[in-house]
């Protein structure tokens, strides 16, 4: 397993965020996180990635205790919100992560071009990022997310505010991670064109995870024929 | 190389933000000037020694106020070590005055009632020859609280340009970000006390080179050593700076900080005399860093003071530092705990 949550909680100020949670994600997998604001999707992402601790329950990534320091480097964040250096260039805000993760130079320069390619920056590189739209922060958060080519990635709300168009290269790039090279994807989503893309699902309300399973099998077990249906109905609102 | 990575980065950030290299470098050489002419234009009770002095003088000077200390084998050695603020010492008519000179507005008072009370009857006769233990005759009080300002706005600058982009990287989400990548938290502290120290190190050179060679300000110490103790200032204010900006949500809260902690430390270093002070606001300005760097650069610039003499002010600073530097790397633990 590469992820595995056993029995984790976390409460902020006595209101409990996540209920005891237990998941475990196999390695090359798309896994979806889906659920309403506030659900706790974002609170497991930092869970998973150490910048949070969970009052109980362990959390093991690649088999190691989270927090670990190697772990830092095998995962690729993407925050929920862009955290940039907007009065830096794109470039330079790719070299400077490129940097943090110690690659060498000629792979630097090659990371550095190929995942400013991958989101289509490559000829914003030399602006600063104060200058980008909304859209072009997004994908350049997600370029630094992919800059050390880790193994497992956690996107946390990826495809906001990315036009329908790039969208859709974006996660044609993420299968193809996937499939090709083997990695390990968590998304979180709201957009339900994108949870069928994924190869399960785990369906969180209240901090309690209400489904895990293939689309399919989600859509059959709530005899929906989309998405939002399939989220309306786990999420107990038809009534 | 990730400290490399975080410091090449505030040059980065640095070098396109001209207001804030504007406010580093020009301000405090603005505030200075002005602080030079208005200070340059200048009551206690004066301790004056006298030795072989007639006694008829002696009651004259009694009359005009002065507390008289008679003792004669007396030395300009020991002198410096009571610090009185004269000495007077006659042979036949020639009378010979030092005056210690710390702080110049009592010295020249010193002379000032010492020429009245002479006047009346034996001035005529007298001649009153005067040499200066500190500074010369041309010693204002400028001279004697620049070395202070100098290390002043070293403090103040460093401390509101570090406290506030270290404010930034907070609630801008970068710190986690960057926290969410291998770098230690010793290796963020260490590029932020680098990076900005190196501004901090120009911005000493300019201050420090404009005041002694633009506005004139007595220095018969080494430069170095000046340097020496503001580059000790500069680094207990960057780290001061970014271990409060932890405490502050935003840049106002943050300039919040400044009447708390900036103005209190400008009453302990030396604007005020701090022997009149009562005995636990003394011992208030000893947790004051700038009490110590005012104490080391005072005695450098104006009393030519060695290395020996301001090591224990200087070890004080570091100590400052480092206490500083330490909460700052666990304070991080908030973001992430290794």
């Amino acid at each position: 397993m590469v992820i595995s949550l056993r029995a984790i909680e976390k409460s902020f100020q006595h209101k409990q965020v996540i209920a005891p949670l237990s998941l475990e994600i196999p390695q090359g997998q798309l896994i979806g996180l889906l659920g309403p604001s506030g659900c706790g999707k974002t609170t497991l992402i930092k869970m998973i990635m150490g910048m949070m601790k969970p009052d109980n329950g362990q959390i093991y990534v690649f088999n190691k205790t989270v927090p670990h320091q190697q772990l830092l480097t095998d995962i690729g964040y993407m925050a929920q919100s862009d955290a940039l250096y907007t009065d830096l260039t794109g470039e330079e805000n790719l070299q400077f992560f490129a940097k943090l993760y110690r690659l060498p130079k000629k792979e630097r320069t090659e990371r550095v071009a190929y995942t400013a390619q991958l989101v289509r920056l490559s000829d914003d590189l030399n602006r600063k990022v104060e200058t980008y739209s909304g859209g072009m922060k997004r994908r350049l958060s997600l370029a630094i997310a992919l800059i050390q080519n880790p193994t497992l990635l956690l996107l946390d709300e990826p495809t906001v505010g990315i036009d329908p168009l790039l969208k859709v290269d974006i996660w044609q790039e993420l299968l193809r991670l996937k499939n090709e090279e083997q990695k390990t994807i968590l998304v979180t989503t709201h957009a339900m064109d994108e949870a069928e893309k994924c190869d399960q699902l785990a369906m969180l309300r209240d901090g309690q995870m209400i489904a895990y399973d293939t689309p399919q099998a989600l859509k059959a077990r709530y005899q929906a024929k989309d998405f939002d249906e399939v989220f309306i109905k786990a999420g107990g609102r038809t009534q | 190389m990730r400290v490399g990575a975080v410091i090449t980065r505030i040059f980065q950030q640095m070098r396109r933000d001209k207001r804030t290299l504007a406010l580093l470098f020009v301000a405090p050489l603005m505030v200075l000037s002005l602080m030079y002419f208005i200070f340059g234009s200048d009551d206690k009770e004066l301790t004056l020694v006298v030795s072989d002095v007639p006694t008829p003088i002696i009651q004259q000077l009694e009359q005009s106020d002065f507390h008289i200390v008679v003792q004669s084998n007396f030395s300009q050695a020991l002198l410096k070590e009571k610090a009185y603020d004269g000495w007077l010492t006659m042979i036949d008519q020639t009378a010979k005055l030092t005056l210690l000179n710390d702080t110049p507005a009592n010295a020249k008072a010193l002379m000032m009632k010492l020429s009245q009370a002479l006047q009346p009857t034996q001035a005529t006769t007298i001649t009153l020859k005067t040499n200066y233990i500190y500074g010369d005759a041309e010693t204002t009080s400028f001279d004697i609280f620049s070395p202070m300002l100098i290390g002043f706005f070293v403090f103040f600058f460093v401390f509101l340009i570090t406290g506030i982009a270290l404010l930034k990287e907070r609630t801008s989400g970068t710190l986690e970000r960057l926290l969410a990548t291998p770098i230690k938290r010793a290796e963020i502290v260490a590029g932020y006390m680098l990076g900005y120290g190196l501004f901090a190190l120009i911005q000493t050179i300019v201050i420090v080179l404009f005041s002694i060679y633009v506005l004139d300000i007595v220095h018969v110490g080494s430069i170095w050593l000046v340097l020496l103790i503001n580059v000790a200032v500069a680094c207990v204010s960057l780290s001061l700076g970014a271990l409060l900006s932890s405490f502050a949500a935003s840049e106002f809260q943050m300039m919040q900080f400044i009447p708390l902690v900036i103005v209190p430390q400008v009453f302990f270093s030396g604007i005020f005399p701090l022997d009149t002070m009562a005995q636990w606001l003394q011992y208030l300005g000893r947790i004051m860093p700038l009490y110590y760097a005012a104490d080391a650069l005072n005695g450098v610039m104006y009393k030519g003071n060695s290395f020996g003499d301001i090591a224990m002010n200087l070890s004080i600073l570091a100590c400052f530092a480092l206490v500083f530097i330490i909460l700052n790397i666990i304070s991080l633990r908030k973001y992430r705990s290794l």
